[in-house]
């Protein structure tokens, strides 16, 4: 689906970020296209977020470079990074949990009408524009703009989100974590509106920790490890066991894997004899 | 149409933010109409109630946009007098033009506010701190001036009938013009937070001061200006005073403080931002001042009043805080009644 003769849309190339004498990511380089989901991998403290928030303008890179259709960029400010069409979504999507669909939707850029002399706030244009866009992503069951967003399901508020990004002009995507505080059927439906942004031609980064999750929706993967890219590699290049392993840093997962095994050996019998006089005490 | 329809039905007025102070108002207005005697609902009766409600209305509708954009403001409890005793100094005791006076007070209001809202953005302390800090500071500068340059805590003001009629008079010997000012600011400020794109910066503010600036709205200069309107409003509020009484006194202003949030956490706003109407304030504070003045018109100990307020507050709160949960929960459920019935 990707035409490698063009230019990625986004490109890191040997990007370093320190806070102080602390180096956080070390020599990334990554690229992503035009409908290609770039999944990025990685456990707890290796490194996402910071890599997110330097591709999204919140960080300045410490050495390397951040490239645009082939041209080096620099994102003094997250609004700059939104100015050229990068767009971040949230783990959880809409933060305004008390505002309305429509007044969220165009937070910053409201529609107005003439009223007199006077501009007036158009809610049933931003009503209208912002549940035509969630639901030209296939979720029919917004349809008050009205609503608040703090009404809406997990899934729903992520898709809000990314419909919102689309529909502002973002050619590149980053989805934060966004199925991992969702239950199966919620992941399910933000992961067929990633696939509908990729089907759309948008550059997607999809953040997760979740393998199944990304061996569903990605077509090229990144795995992360205290601050370094530990591999990268395409769709079927690796098995999910394999990036798994990868995740945990390979041989700490062996290693769990042996402790919970010579835990499993010990004589399951012993189990319940210890287990009793714990929970005697415990109704005493 | 069937979409207006839905917005009158029972469930869509229970989700709106000013229900609670709807159905607290009207308690409290029955309550002391019943127990009022019938000088309670007399033309003397509303006014009463009516002059406390503008003159502290027109002071809790900016503090309630503020609460709505996630901060508060205690200092009008002394910018109240302070600009009382700026203008009645410059114009009684110096003899200074009333404009002079007048336009002296409100610049200190402006000056105040962009202090509190520079202060808090500056230091990220809360703003109910830094207010407090404020607060204080301008109370001891009010006392250290006016007895430095007057050697009184108290000034007489006169004004000329142009000034007295538009600022500070009775009308029909009763109603306090304060009243049609504060209708104007409800106007004024319900527009700019229900029907301005502003108003949606105010929401967004409130709501996640993040997200809010990283979507493009202007937060500092926003927090500023909502600063510098609450100050301003309570310096209005002190001119005016000491325009209807024809003095200024230095101490007047500190049960502002609490009543203004009483009359705005009653109207529905909530206290951590993000969430409330201009209607519910007006709403909230002409309830407290039923209660506060009501109080006078029943065979009751006046005291009570205080107890009273006290437990609408807490009750209106509590009201409030549920009808925001059904207004969060209540839509879902119809969107799935409506893809049962489509299927």
């Amino acid at each position: 689906m990707s035409d490698n003769s063009k230019p990625p849309v986004l490109e890191l190339r040997n990007v370093d970020k320190s806070f102080g004498p602390v180096e956080v990511l070390h020599d990334i380089s990554l690229k992503v296209r035009e409908g290609e989901v770039l999944c990025l991998l990685g456990d707890n403290g290796a490194g996402k977020s910071t890599l997110i928030k330097t591709l999204s303008g919140v960080y300045e890179p410490t050495r390397g470079s951040i490239l645009l259709d082939g041209q080096p960029v620099r994102f003094a400010r997250p609004k700059d990074a939104q100015n050229r069409g990068i767009s971040t979504v949230h783990q959880f999507g809409g933060t305004f949990p008390l505002m309305s669909i429509g007044r969220s939707f165009f937070v910053g850029v409201e529609p107005t009408k003439k009223f007199g002399p006077l501009k007036v706030f158009d809610r049933k244009k931003a009503n209208e524009i912002a549940v035509s866009a969630v639901q030209e992503f296939g979720i029919t069951r917004i349809d008050d703009g009205d609503r608040l967003i703090g009404g809406l399901s997990g899934g729903e508020r992520q898709s809000l989100a990314i419909a919102r990004a689309v529909h502002f002009g973002a050619r590149v995507l980053i989805l934060d974590e966004p199925t991992a505080a969702l239950g199966v059927k919620e992941a399910a439906h933000v992961l067929r509106i990633v696939l509908e942004a990729r089907r759309r031609g948008l550059a997607v980064i999809f953040i997760t920790h979740q393998v199944m999750h990304a061996l569903t929706v990605g077509d090229h993967f990144a795995v992360l490890i205290r601050g370094a890219l530990a591999a990268d590699f395409r769709k079927g290049e690796k098995t999910r066991e394999e990036i798994t392993d990868l995740m945990a840093g390979g041989e700490a997962m062996a290693e769990l894997e042996q402790e919970i095994q010579a835990y499993l050996d010990e004589s399951p019998e012993t189990e319940p004899v210890q287990n009793r006089p714990a929970s005697s005490e415990e109704a005493v | 149409m069937s979409a207006d329809k839905k917005r009158l039905s029972l469930g869509s007025i229970v989700r709106r933010p000013e229900t609670g102070s709807v159905i607290g108002l009207v308690a409290v207005f029955l309550f002391f109409a019943i127990f009022g005697q019938i000088t309670f609902l007399s033309a003397a009766g509303a006014a009463s109630w009516l002059n406390v409600a503008a003159t502290i209305g027109i002071v809790a509708l900016p503090v309630g946009l503020l609460m709505i954009a996630g901060e508060l403001d205690i200092s009008i409890g002394s910018m109240i007098p302070a600009s009382s005793m700026i203008f009645a100094i410059s114009s009684g005791y110096f003899e200074l033009p009333i404009g002079v006076g007048i336009a002296a007070a409100l610049c200190f209001g402006l000056l105040v506010g962009f202090i509190n809202g520079y202060l808090t953005l500056r230091t990220g302390v809360h703003s109910l701190i830094v207010t407090l800090g404020t607060l204080f500071a301008v109370a001891g500068l009010t006392l250290t001036m006016s007895v430095a340059l007057t050697g009184t805590t108290s000034v007489a003001v006169q004004s000329p009938p142009f000034i007295k009629a538009t600022m500070g008079d009775f009308i029909n010997g009763i109603y306090q013009v304060t009243i049609f000012w504060w209708m104007l600011w409800a106007i004024v400020l319900g527009f700019v937070l229900h029907f301005s794109p502003i108003g949606n910066w105010i929401l967004a503010l409130g709501g996640d001061k993040e997200s809010a600036r990283n979507a493009g709205i202007p937060t500092q200069r926003l927090t500023i200006g909502l600063f510098a309107l609450s100050s301003f409003s309570a310096a209005f509020v002190g001119v005016n005073q000491a325009i209807l009484f024809n003095s200024a006194q230095v101490s007047a202003g500190m049960s502002y403080i609490f009543n203004t949030i009483v009359c705005v956490v009653v109207g529905g706003v909530l206290l951590t931002g993000g969430y409330g109407t201009v209607v519910g304030i007006v709403l909230g504070t002409m309830t407290f001042s039923i209660v506060n003045q009501g109080i006078y018109f029943t065979s009751f100990n006046a005291n009570l009043a205080s107890l009273i307020i006290g437990v609408l507050t807490l009750a209106a709160v509590v009201m409030n805080n549920s009808f925001r949960q059904m207004a969060l929960t209540y839509a879902p459920k119809k969107a799935e009644k409506k893809a049962e019935k489509a299927e």
